[in-house]
């Protein structure tokens, strides 16, 4: 679905990343995971086109994504930011219609489309009870599912989240991400970037692993996020192990050694 | 919520036994969707607030043209207005019907009428462009003279004064110096290249900097018996010798800056969530910031034109609006602007009332305005970061 072909890109003339590539298929969960600074966030924001890249292509379904003008781009990518908090007191059901900004008219009139789309969206993540109450007073947990909520409204073909978890507790991390792992189920195609190596091998289907501004590994994440990968990227020491939950599951897990 | 995902899973399982209790299923689901959607994103602004705020506008309208050194009753205010009206209607058709009384004409129509409408435009002007600029950035303490357009009108104004011109000149050049500052500062954010709306901030504090010294000279160098009296005088606000004329000259530019915030409602609310937000939600920010910027001048500058700084309206009002409909940008636009008519109609009257010379009315507002401000602040901080 979204083929990223040999992506140059970085901020005024500093190249940053160079020379990207990679897909993700419709439904596929990818991560991307790297030392700060090595360009994650800089291949979103062209993804997003905040920022113009240097060379290389971006297609989506096999069109160009880089000509795209901000309104349609809008309609095939929708970008999850960190929860924060705007200056005013939106409810969440103000939020959450904002993702039907590309497809609203000169005159933004809201249709009954919209609001059926917008409301679907806010019962996927069961959250339609929370319609009616402040944005700004919710806990970053629930800001996070009505920010996810409002890219759904955007009927994007891939969202597209940097960090997401980054500021929420343990128990607001796992119910967002368990969250995301079930929209990829049912068919929405993700590509997050992560810190955190676990995050990763919960929920991702494909990993990209970045060092300045490369891919050095691309696979799954049993095959890439191993011992030599992740002491490589993050320069520590750390140890990998198969571990059994109590309900039978086998899961890996990245311990990091102090 | 359980309960209905386990009732949709069973119609799923029985798809093969009966298709078409299935499609009533999803059918009652859609309908269903529907009517929630309806309710849970329709308007949430209480019926009564939509009654009353047009109808509180309405009565202060009236009160506003009765009181003042010249007191009009409701009845001779019907009885003028109507044969005034029948006047000049019957103009238009070739029937000429005689003024009853010439004095009461020239009071309603003359002198309150323009007045009244020009603290209208005024308030609304105002309090819609500090609304915008608060959602563009992203600040609630942000007033529309935040880039310099108040500081930019009122050296021109004042070198109108200094150099003698007539009153459309002043005017004239009020409305260029107010553009003209804010120009400055918009390229002074493009020339810096810092953050997109940081810069805007920052241009425009220099910029206000620099005409605030352009005005300090020119009150240096004005004519301490004569030129700076009126300078000062005008800086501090006054609706006192509004005539039709200006009335006339201000309509069109307000009704221009008016429409195009209006029509920006949408991106405004999506503008307060950030800058790369609002893109990835396919909004072009930069052309956005640009209209936004040039109708809030365009309103700013032509008030300071007519009227002179008439503070406080900018930042108290559209919080006043938010307390009362919330800060859904597609209500609080028109609710600012209701809410700025009105407030600034009664400041107006009393201005009149207090006391037998016209207290400036930049003075009123700002004495007006700092408790008001302090009581919706206090009232009105849950939700607020």
């Amino acid at each position: 679905m979204l083929e990223v072909k040999d992506l140059r890109a970085g901020y005024y003339k500093k190249e940053v990343v160079h020379g990207v590539s990679f897909t993700v298929e419709r439904g596929e969960f990818v991560c991307i995971i790297g030392s700060n600074g090595c360009g994650k966030t800089t291949i979103l924001k062209n993804l997003l086109g905040l920022i113009k890249p240097f060379g290389g292509q971006v297609t989506l379904d096999g069109k160009d994504a880089l000509t795209m003008n901000d309104r349609e781009r809008a309609q095939h990518f929708a970008y999850i930011p960190q929860a924060h908090t705007p200056p005013f007191p939106f409810t969440v059901a103000d939020v959450v219609i904002m993702g039907r900004t590309p497809y609203v008219n000169r005159m933004a009139t809201v249709s009954e489309k919209d609001k059926t789309i917008a409301f679907r969206a806010l019962r996927q993540l069961s959250i339609d009870h929370l319609a009616d109450h402040v944005y700004t007073k919710l806990s970053g947990g629930q800001q996070q599912l009505v920010l996810i909520a409002r890219a759904l409204a955007q009927q994007p073909d891939l969202l597209v989240m940097d960090e997401p978890t980054a500021s929420l507790d343990f128990g607001n991390q796992q119910l967002v991400l368990s969250q995301m792992k079930k929209l990829t189920q049912q068919g929405m195609s993700v590509l997050m970037v992560t810190h955190d190596p676990d995050h990763a091998l919960f929920c991702a289907d494909k990993v990209l692993v970045m060092e300045n501004g490369r891919l050095i590994a691309t696979g799954t994440p049993a095959e890439v996020i191993t011992k030599e990968n992740l002491e490589r990227i993050y320069d520590s020491k750390v140890c990998i192990r198969d571990i059994v939950t109590d309900e039978g599951e086998q899961v890996r897990v990245a311990i990091p050694l102090l | 919520m359980s309960a209905k995902v386990r009732k949709e899973g069973t119609s799923l399982e029985s798809v093969s036994q009966d298709t078409g209790e299935l499609l009533d299923e999803v059918r009652i689901e859609t309908d269903d969707v529907r009517s929630k959607a309806n309710a849970v994103f329709g308007s949430k602004v209480p019926l009564w607030l939509k009654i009353a705020i047009p109808i509180a506008l309405i009565a202060i309208f009236v009160v506003s043209f009765s009181v003042g050194r010249f007191p009009i009753s409701p009845g001779e205010l019907v009885k003028t207005l109507s044969n005034g009206i029948a006047h000049h209607v019957g103009a238009l058709f070739g029937n000429d019907i005689p003024i009853a009384d010439e004095r009461m004409y020239t009071v309603v129509f003359k002198i309150r009428l323009p007045r009244v409408l020009v603290v209208i435009l005024t308030g609304a002007a105002l309090a819609v462009s500090g609304a915008s600029y608060q959602g563009m950035f992203k600040n609630p303490l942000v007033s529309p003279d935040l880039l310099g357009a108040s500081a930019g009108a009122s050296v021109g104004a004042c070198l109108g004064l200094l150099l003698n011109m007539p009153t459309i000149v002043i005017q004239l050049w009020a409305f260029v110096g107010g553009l003209t500052a804010v120009g400055m500062a918009v390229w002074l954010n493009k020339f810096v290249k810092y953050d997109a709306t940081l810069g805007l901030v920052l241009g425009g504090i220099l910029v206000s900097t620099l005409f605030q010294s352009g005005m300090s000279l020119i009150k240096f160098m004005a004519d301490g018996d004569d030129k700076l009296p009126s300078i000062t005088f005008w800086l501090m606000g006054s609706f006192s010798s509004i005539n039709s004329r200006d009335f006339w000259l201000i309509l069109l530019p307000m009704a221009v800056g008016f429409a195009l915030l209006l029509l920006e409602c949408w991106k405004l609310n999506v503008l307060s969530f950030g800058d790369e937000e609002a893109r990835s939600m396919g909004i072009n920010t930069a052309r956005t910031r640009l209209i936004v910027i040039f109708a809030s001048t365009l309103l700013t500058s032509v008030t300071v034109a007519v009227a002179g700084i008439v503070g406080w309206i900018g930042l108290v009002i559209p919080h006043l609006a938010r307390a009362l409909v919330g800060p859904n940008y597609r209500v609080l636009l028109p609710t600012s602007m209701f809410v700025g008519s009105g407030f600034l109609l009664i400041v107006d009257d009393i201005a009149r009332l207090l006391t037998t010379v016209e207290i400036p009315i930049g003075i009123l507002t700002a004495i007006l305005g700092v408790p008001f401000f302090v009581f919706i602040f206090k009232r009105n901080m849950k939700g607020w970061s």
